[in-house]
């Protein structure tokens, strides 16, 4: 049992090693060109929100990869040549996509419904050729099913050649209109009112996305191509803040999963290489969407919880103030106590303010630190600067401003108290009384 | 019929377009799916004023600007600045689109957007280089906002949002603006310093055509109007053109049988 995890294992290492024989090395290698590729293509594609054109395009290839196949076995050529069946593939792409855009241009049909109607039609169409091709018996048609759920093990050398000469070809045509990409897609209608040809190179981008595709139907197949474009510039966008960033992170990404899914899929030869890789990807995703420092789930559930947080001990600090000002006692604050069941908190709470040194306990009563008798004073001022405010210049009645307040006083930075102040002619640090009667708790 | 249609045209005589005007429009009908929204516009702007056009929710104040720009296809019309066509003095003109139609959260900084307006003096493919670097930071700080230069654009407040793409166009360095409702959602300093910077423009004999919403704003910020109800009520001088009848004219209601043509075209063509 363990020896063949260790078998395993050792497997994968030698593969990803690049050790695992020539075809393996093949096989990774062409995945890896490709993955880079479909991430950098895939970020333009993404912020220029044309992922759903790219699905149809990559479901109008098979009637093209079928057509090519019965026109090569037609003229008795070979019919596994892939140069030609791939530029077969390319074709019904384009006329595809040119479909979608006809249809959703002429017609007051919604793009969404062009591209399913398309995609659809394209794929029925493709898949009844396949039937007639198998029925003709011609006998090599094995490997044309594969260009739909991909088949890495059917890479050949000059495949993988191919897929990194167009690979690279493409990641320079994008580098190098990376300027131009970035215009049309954050803002076409300005760059269109700057001279610049938008359609031209919305085409030009379309066409890269044609190749990339393309290039992909091997080693993914048609259906899960589009996650490759896809996946991974919606990772870079979790990581990243700029334009670069974001494709560099996007084309690492794609170029990880495709090197880890294909090495799996080379030693477990039954799970079909496409799906590995879009599992791969999948996963970077979800950790992306979970951990990604500003924008993942974790950092924004952290930051709603510390806000909750902060608002609980500034509720209580300044409750604590306001008993103080309600006892209209002549101690100072730093010497009013509170017995210990008077202030009705959680244990949660208690123990915060405990643990940040805010109060401490001296014979059964609770008396507020010098850290909290600052922390106090500020929670009570933002409040009350904040209710006069939205009081004199927002027309709240004085018996509303209340709520508002205890919305805004804890996201108060220090340059908008600054503002504030400015508005309500105070003083720096000056408290004033409450606008409104305190309730005594 | 194509063609009938182009010779047609050709024969009809087109009409003088001044060269002083920065923009003249000469029976220009828009029509967004077949369906008129814009009728026969006649228009000239004056040279080195502030304009705005005014006008109800629907009244295509924004078509007018993307018809006259060529952003949509004119369904008949002749527009032009300088008495030239839009493709031969393009550098001259500056344009601010509606602030919300755009992508904001686009990962791109505040720096990069304003570049983008020296994009078509740098040409194809070049990189954008420290010179246009410079020029695009000096036109942040003319909006108050080189502070923000590298700061992502998301995390920007709707009046920063709407310097930056002032700057943007500022960056194109043009004779003739055009801004998409450059107040809308800004705070008043914002529209104070914006203000500003349009007078300052046509100060120095350039061209702003806005699109405009706040009434009570139009006499304090405009030397011209331009009021627009699916067509052209009136346009002129700001004091003798906002007058109550005019007013009362575009904000009253639209022609009931404008509507009716424009829907039966609509089914008839499409």
């Amino acid at each position: 049992m363990f020896d063949n995890y260790f078998y395993f294992l050792k497997k994968l290492i030698s593969v990803l090693t690049f050790n695992a024989g020539y075809n393996a090395k093949v096989v990774v290698l062409g995945a890896t060109v490709l993955g880079l590729t479909a991430g950098v293509v895939g970020t333009f594609l993404v912020l220029r929100k044309r992922a759903l054109v790219s699905d149809a395009l990559a479901h109008s290839t098979l009637p093209g990869v079928a057509v090519a196949f019965l026109l090569l076995s037609y003229f008795g050529f070979d019919a596994k040549n892939t140069f030609f069946l791939l530029s077969g593939a390319a074709v019904s792409a384009l006329f595809g996509s040119f479909c979608v855009s006809f249809i959703s241009s002429k017609t007051r049909l919604a793009e969404d419904a062009a591209i399913g109607a398309v995609l659809s039609v394209f794929f029925g169409f493709g898949v009844v050729l396949l039937s007639i091709i198998q029925g003709l018996n011609i006998g090599s048609e094995g490997g044309i099913h594969n260009f739909i759920y991909g088949h890495t093990a059917s890479l050949r050398a000059i495949d993988v050649k191919m897929i990194f000469l167009l690979g690279l070809f493409s990641i320079i045509a994008a580098a190098l209109f990376i300027k131009e990409f970035s215009l049309v897609c954050f803002d076409p209608d300005f760059a269109k009112t700057d001279g610049w040809p938008v359609s031209l190179i919305d085409y030009y981008l379309m066409a890269l996305v044609v190749l990339v595709t393309v290039l992909g139907l091997q080693t993914v197949g048609l259906l899960l191509v589009i996650s490759l474009l896809i996946i991974p510039a919606t990772i870079g966008r979790f990581w990243s803040n700029s334009l670069s960033k974001m494709t560099v992170v996007s084309a690492l990404a794609g170029a990880l999963s495709c090197y880890i899914g294909a090495s799996v899929s080379s030693i477990l030869p039954n799970y079909p290489a496409g799906a590995v890789i879009v599992l791969t990807s999948g996963f970077f995703f979800i950790f992306s969407l979970l951990f990604s420092p500003v924008k993942g789930v974790f950092a924004s559930m952290f930051r709603r919880v510390s806000l909750g947080f902060r608002i609980l001990l500034d509720h209580t600090l300044r409750d604590f103030y306001e008993e103080w000002e309600f006892s209209k006692t002549s101690t100072a604050i730093a010497d009013f106590s509170l017995s210990k069941n008077k202030l009705k908190i959680s244990f949660f709470q208690k123990f915060s303010l405990y643990f940040f040194r805010y109060v401490k306990k001296e014979k059964d009563k609770i008396y507020l630190t010098e850290k909290g008798v600052l922390k106090a004073q500020e929670a009570v001022r933002n409040h009350r600067i904040w209710e006069e405010y939205i009081a004199k210049f927002g027309s709240v009645d004085i018996s509303h401003v209340d709520f508002s307040a205890d919305l805004a006083e804890h996201v108060l930075s220090p340059q908008i108290v600054k503002e504030l102040e400015g508005a309500i002619e105070s003083s720096t640090k000056e408290i004033k009384e409450s606008l409104h009667t305190l309730e005594k708790n | 019929m194509k063609k009938f249609l182009k010779e047609s045209k050709s024969i009809r005589e087109l009409p003088e377009h001044s060269e002083d005007s920065p923009l003249s429009i000469h029976s220009m009908t828009i029509s967004y799916n077949y369906k008129p929204v814009l009728w026969d516009v006649e228009y000239e702007a004056p040279q080195g004023s502030l304009i705005a056009i005014i006008g109800p929710n629907g009244a295509g104040k924004t078509t007018l600007i993307k018809g006259a720009l060529g952003l949509i296809p004119r369904a008949s019309g002749e527009v032009s600045f300088w008495g030239k066509s839009y493709n031969e003095i393009r550098d001259l003109v500056g344009y601010v689109p509606q602030r919300e139609s755009v992508d904001w959260t686009f990962p791109i900084s505040a720096l990069e957007v304003v570049q983008m307006g020296r994009y078509s003096k740098i040409g194809w493919i070049k990189r954008v280089s420290k010179k246009h670097r410079d020029i695009a930071y000096s036109y942040l700080e003319t909006v108050g906002m080189e502070k923000f230069a590298n700061r992502q654009i998301s995390q920007l407040s709707g009046g920063q949002q709407q310097r930056v793409f002032i700057a943007r166009a500022l960056a194109q360095e043009a004779q003739l603006y055009f801004m998409d409702e450059p107040f809308a959602g800004v705070d008043a300093a914002t529209e104070t310093a914006i203000v500003e910077m349009l007078k300052k423009l046509r100060d120095e004999g350039k061209t702003v055509i806005c699109v405009h919403h706040d009434l009570s704003s139009v006499e304090e910020y405009f030397d011209s109007v331009v009021l627009l109800n699916t067509r052209i009520i009136s346009y002129g001088s700001t004091k003798s053109t906002l007058t109550q009848e005019n007013l009362r004219k575009t904000y009253g209601g639209r022609l009931t049988i404008l509507d009716q043509v424009s829907s039966a075209i609509e089914k008839a063509t499409s």
